[in-house]
């Protein structure tokens, strides 16, 4: 594709983890491109590669995306060994090239963890994360039964405070880049946002004991507080969350004969 | 006259229509809910809130979402708010009053009992949400935020930083998951709807594709419901994201649901300009900018001096001087059509000519830099990842892209389309913004489709419908598969020479160019016969590489814009059938002296439904003619 060249255009060499099926053999591909804009993103630079491959005949490099605006949480690539790339609090959709420099060599693999096995290239399946919510990441309330949405006042403090933790996207750069593959920063998110708000409170105690025993179960590894999790969000979820979930979930284990 | 569509909205005042309704629906019997089955189709505000709902009232509910995961949908990427009528500032809303700004700024095209409906849950909405823990923005008393949002005179929106679509899909989503836990919905991932099932008529189940595997999949049910979103990637180039599409719908379509209105798509003023062809996708800077930042081009053209050069006397601040009472808080589709305006006119700035400036300066010289910051910090910083520039410096250079589409398939006001059985929710259906959706209504709109009005009205259709039991080993999900696969093979048979993403970049020009924020007879006319060549080419040239029956992303996006293909001609066809302006849709051919859209009541009031009768044949328009009692259809004034 001859499109957007600029002055600046710039040539990079790809290493793209290439693999068939979840049971399939996998290995690096190389990839040389010419012609890349600093001006796209990461993403675009692969839709030139795979429009490339498939003008050749060859089958495109699958990698799950979206929104590309850093909101969906769908894209999911470790470059160059960090999750979603060098640029801080960045998602690779809103990663440019012009981060990087003329002739580069770049390597991209997805997200490896036990828990998120491999489905094809660079996509891998996180339904891991459905389902600890599934276990007790919400307020059981059924439409209709609301009270008027300011009889609880909420502290502007608090509600920014749960609000930094919802800000979670769910993509799984936290799993991704922990050396012990832990969800602990992804539940933790979810358990702080609830626990800090009144109306997660009546659940408090049953929502992280559920949550954290389904993350286990799932086969994620434990928190040794390494704390790369925080260093791969996108979001800039921070690690003291962890540590509220610890103390709910402590606080929880002491009551647990109170739960049914 | 058999020509008209009957939308079944209760006559009577307006303020207890939708008690009466309700009352005159009938009820199932809470024993003999879970006996029913309800296929959800996405999980967007629609899809989730409706599927949690459902379920909670007792219903057996299947949710498919074409994401990894329901907590992407499209949705989750609004940014702004979402409106509702509480009045907590005190500031003089009303229901009437947010039912009577959504009817006039749909430019009286939507149907008053649906809006007024909208305007009276939406105060639910916030209620339940809140309940959720979804975390709005909150004043130092802990009661909630309000701001003004997109040209509303009264402070209505609500929000969460500037994710509020994310929070409130989150909440939809966990008490979606909720009911997954409780075992009262299954949850089917990468999962593309490819057809309906209809049997005796009513829509009894639906065909997939397994996104995964590759596998077709058929599901039975005693109801489908279609939350799948809106087309505005037929325009290749807008602000959805890569996966929405229009198949869901377009397939329902043929198989007798009608589409109501396609020509209405809005066109959003505020989104990064295009930067170079390998664009994949345009990126919405929240148009509550615009309560702030001033609008503005040179006055001289081709004025390649840096925008902080340029003196304030030699700025043509354009919207403030076309509409001095709005300046440049115009609704969405008259701030769009005036930044074309300029660029046309040779005033347009940046590389391309196809921008203009939004500028902080006087904002940041009044409030401070840390006030802006802490009102847009978000945004400026979104705006400064993609351009490496920095709008507390230099002004942001925007343009407009696309953005919602307001037209959809054709809902009775208990959104059941015209086929039985089957239920159209969120943007995937036509109902409530009429010709322009106001700002911070969509969410509103998706969610009161779901939590307040399907799990109501669907209930006439258990009740009131005999649903004999089918299997999907039935011949008429054993057909529709059939058909559905057929497609899949006639396009891997091609092999062809052109890529899926060069024929979707290509409509998308046409439709940008000659179904875009102005159209003409002689441009739509074209525009059709461009894109039947297109059509024609694909099904002679593309080329998809891999098979069926595995993972393939490159047959999904082949087998949308197939869909986007045939589409597109019934969007410029209903384009060109409508040769007056309104909301989203100008026509040169239809504009004031100064020109402004002409609506042309007389002729247009109606909603215009079109059956499907075969691709390529002229397909047959219906009306459900318009009528307001209540708010007085007057032409748009923003001067």
């Amino acid at each position: 594709m001859s499109a957007g060249t600029t002055d600046s255009s710039m040539r990079v060499t790809l290493k793209v983890w290439r693999q068939a099926g979840p049971d399939a053999p996998g290995r690096m591909v190389t990839y040389h491109l010419a012609d890349v804009s600093p001006d796209m993103s990461f993403l675009e630079m692969l839709d030139v590669l795979n429009e490339r491959l498939v003008e050749e005949g060859q089958e495109p490099v699958a990698f799950d995306h979206d929104c590309r605006e850093g909101i969906c949480g769908a894209c999911s690539l470790v470059i160059d060994g960090q999750a979603h790339g060098p640029e801080d609090q960045t998602t690779v959709c809103q990663l440019h090239m012009r981060h990087y420099h003329d002739g580069a060599t770049i390597q991209v693999e997805p997200w490896r963890a036990n828990a998120f096995p491999i489905v094809r290239d660079l996509i891998c399946d996180r339904s891991a994360f459905d389902r600890i919510i599934a276990a007790g990441g919400f307020v059981s309330t059924h439409a209709g039964a609301a009270p008027d949405a300011n009889a609880m006042p909420i502290a502007k403090d608090t509600a920014e405070l749960a609000m930094d933790a919802a800000a979670c996207i769910g993509c799984g750069a936290c799993v991704a880049a922990c050396p012990n593959a832990a969800a602990m920063l992804f539940t933790a998110a979810k358990v702080s946002h609830l626990a800090l708000l009144p109306q997660g409170q009546a659940e408090r105690h049953r929502r992280v004991v559920a949550m954290v025993e389904a993350m286990d179960a799932e086969g994620f590894g434990n928190c040794t507080n390494h704390y790369e999790c925080m260093a791969a969000c996108p979001k800039g979820i921070h690690v003291d969350h962890i540590a509220r979930m610890n103390r709910e979930y402590l606080g929880a284990s002491l009551l647990s004969r109170d739960l049914g | 006259m058999t020509d008209m569509l009957d939308a079944k909205a209760p006559g009577g005042p307006i303020e207890t229509r939708w008690d009466r309704h309700r009352f005159d629906l009938k009820l199932v019997n809470p024993a003999n809910k879970r006996k029913f089955h309800v296929l959800v189709v996405g999980t967007g505000l629609a899809g989730a809130s409706a599927a949690s709902t459902l379920a909670e009232l007792g219903y057996a509910v299947t949710v498919f979402c074409i994401q990894d995961s329901p907590r992407r949908a499209h949705s989750i990427a609004a940014q702004g708010g979402i409106n509702a009528a509480k009045n907590y500032p005190n500031d003089g809303d009303s229901v009437y009053r947010l039912f009577y700004d959504t009817v006039k700024g749909g430019d009286f095209r939507s149907r008053e009992s649906n809006v007024y409906r909208l305007a009276q849950v939406s105060n639910h909405i916030i209620d339940q949400c809140a309940a959720q823990g979804v975390p709005f923005a909150r004043e130092y008393g802990g009661v909630l935020a309000n701001r003004s949002f997109g040209g509303a005179q009264v402070s209505r929106t609500f929000y969460a930083r500037g994710q509020t679509g994310q929070q409130l899909l989150l909440g939809a989503y966990s008490a979606m998951m909720r009911q997954v836990g409780a075992g009262r919905v299954k949850l089917h991932a990468r999962r593309e709807m490819l057809d309906v099932v209809l049997v005796d008529g009513v829509a009894r189940g639906v065909v997939c594709r397994n996104l995964t595997t590759g596998a077709c999949e058929r599901y039975a049910g005693d109801a489908v419901v279609l939350c799948t979103g809106g087309y505005g990637n037929v325009f290749y180039l807008s602000t959805n994201a890569k996966a929405c599409n229009v198949t869901a719908a377009w397939r329902a379509h043929k198989r007798g649901a009608f589409f109501a209105n396609p020509c209405y798509t809005q066109i959003h003023p505020t989104c990064i300009p295009v930067s170079g062809a390998y664009q994949s996708k345009l990126t919405l800077m929240s148009e509550s900018l615009r309560n702030d930042g001033r609008v503005w081009v040179p006055k001289r053209k081709n004025d390649s001096r840096r925008p902080a050069d340029i003196p304030d006397e030699e700025r043509d601040y354009y919207l403030e001087r076309r509409y001095p009472s709005f300046g440049n808080l115009v609704p969405r589709d008259v701030a769009s059509r005036a930044a074309k305006e300029r660029c046309d006119a040779g005033f347009g700035v940046g590389a391309t000519g196809l921008a203009v400036y939004l500028d902080f300066r006087d904002a940041i010289r009044r409030d401070g830099e840390g006030t802006i910051r802490g009102k847009y910090g978000n945004l400026f910083q979104m705006y400064e990842k993609i351009t490496a520039e920095d709008p507390y410096r230099e002004p942001m250079r925007i343009f407009p892209a696309v953005h919602y589409t307001m037209g959809g398939l054709w809902v009775d006001y208990n959104l059941e389309s015209t086929v039985p059985g089957l239920f159209v929710l969120g943007e995937a259906n036509f109902s409530d913004h009429g010709a322009n959706r106001l700002g911070a209504s969509a969410l509103m709109q998706g969610l009161a489709d779901g939590y307040f009005v399907l799990p109501y009205t669907i209930g006439q259709h258990f009740a009131g419908r005999s649903l004999p039991k089918v299997a999907t080993d039935d011949a008429d999900f054993a057909a529709a598969e059939k058909s559905a696969l057929e497609r899949t093979d006639r396009i891997l048979a091609v092999r062809g020479r052109r890529s899926v993403e060069s024929f979707h970049r290509a409509l998308g020009r046409v439709m940008w160019d000659d179904c875009g924020m102005a159209r003409s007879a002689g441009g739509l006319e074209h525009a059709i016969e461009r894109i039947q060549e297109l059509r024609a080419e694909f099904w002679e040239n593309v080329r998809i590489t891999g098979d069926a029956d595995a993972l393939n992303q490159d047959l999904e996006h082949a087998g949308r814009v197939a869909d986007f293909l045939e589409f597109a001609e019934l969007l410029a066809v209903d384009a060109l059938h409508r040769s007056e302006s309104c909301g989203g849709h100008f026509r040169e051919e239809s504009q004031t002296e100064e020109g402004e859209a002409r609506r042309r009541d007389d002729e247009f009031s109606y909603v215009g439904a079109w059956e499907f009768r075969g691709v390529g044949e002229a397909s047959t328009l219906h009306k459900e003619p318009l009528s307001f009692e209540y708010v007085k259809p007057t032409q748009r004034s923003y001067k």
